[in-house]
């Protein structure tokens, strides 16, 4: 199995704060991998580097086969924590300007999901609430056929309704050969679709496991293991 | 199908469980075609890997049989419905004497109680 994701001795200083502290991990292809950890754990700090909005200040990172950089941004989909439209766009607007940015993007499949979340592509960004916003971006970034998608908690603002048809959307569109990575504190909601695990704590990997151990061997659930390993 | 996991055990072996369940009781019935993985995966919403993990073990046992190009269907041996229901048969009831037991109920007190309640539906 080829690997979408490489980090090889990662560090990421902000002045003296160490945000993530020489971490290397792979993850395969066709793999869904929850991201997890405390907050200022390192996890956005993290999966900023993998899709090339901050620089690494040490170590090397391979992202959908090629060293993060314009090559690798081809093929990656990355959606932020906060949405970054300008409040005056309209949605269909925000379409148009992703199938001019990516290659990879399907207008249809956009503009079908907004139809089923029932988004009116006229609607300015500023009319829409801040779970509906949330739901624009991830339907962009899921409407590109990437090989690696970046996802930063996004299921933060929305209601438990639609988190599940935002699981579905991402189970329904991602291919086989692609990697996703998916942040959040939401353990439990996103437990049943992820294969692997990895934890991080003060920018170090404490573990990385297939869910299917842990809760064969350990016989708990992710979220409870989080909540032992995480305890305050 | 009505899919329910629970936090204690893998999904997969849950997934595995429900299926053979739906054997058992004759809703998935002996050469029936089952649905893609990945439409099985997006309406339990679980992971497709995890689905895919789930019916290959059920192929394993016996219990599915892919037919190259036409998909995976139910295989064709009645004996499986049957053997599955005596299965699940033999866990109900071995939870039941065990819980019992617990309780401090005896054998003779067990069948007193399950004359007098078998036909009560409120229970």
């Amino acid at each position: 199995m080829e690997n979408i994701l490489e980090c090889r001795n990662l560090t990421k200083k902000y002045g003296s704060k160490v945000a993530v502290d020489n971490l290397s991990v792979s993850v395969g292809s066709g793999k869904i991998t929850g991201l997890l950890g405390p907050n200022g754990s390192g996890k956005t700090t993290l999966i900023k580097v993998i899709a090339g909005i901050l620089n690494a200040d040490e170590g090397e990172v391979f992202a959908g086969g090629s060293k993060v950089g314009i090559e690798s941004k081809k093929v990656v989909s990355y959606l932020p924590e906060r949405p970054y439209f300008a409040p005056g766009m309209k949605v269909s607007e925000t379409i148009k300007f992703f199938s001019d940015f990516y290659n990879d993007f399907s207008r249809d499949a956009a503009e079908e999901m907004l139809k089923s979340l029932d988004i009116n592509p006229d609607a300015r960004i500023r009319t829409l609430s801040k779970g509906n916003r949330e739901k624009v971006q991830l339907v962009l970034v899921m409407s590109r056929k990437a090989k690696l998608y970046l996802l930063d908690e996004p299921m933060g603002g929305v209601d438990p309704a639609a988190r599940d048809y935002i699981l579905k959307t991402i189970l329904k569109n991602y291919n086989e050969e692609a990697g996703i990575i998916i942040s959040t504190h939401l353990i439990s909601d996103v437990e049943k679709v992820l294969d692997d695990v990895i934890f991080i704590k003060n920018g170090h990997m404490v573990l990385h496991e297939s869910v299917d151990d842990i809760r064969g061997n350990k016989g708990k659930s992710v979220d409870s293991l989080f909540r032992e390993v995480f305890a305050c | 199908m009505d899919w329910k996991f629970n936090n204690d055990s893998p999904i997969y072996q849950q997934i595995m469980e429900q299926i053979k369940a739906m054997i058992a009781t004759g809703v998935l019935k002996a050469g029936d075609k089952l649905p893609s993985v990945r439409e099985l995966a997006v309406e339990a919403e679980v992971n497709p890997n995890t689905m895919q993990k789930a019916l290959s073990e059920l192929e394993r046992e016996g219990l599915l049989c892919s037919k190259r190009t036409s998909g995976r269907f139910v295989s064709d041996n009645p004996s499986n419905a049957d053997n599955l229901q005596e299965e699940m048969m033999m866990e109900c009831i071995r939870v039941f004497i065990e819980n019992m037991k617990k309780l401090g109920y005896s054998m003779e007190e067990c069948i007193v109680l399950i004359e007098k309640h078998w036909k009560n539906n409120s229970l």
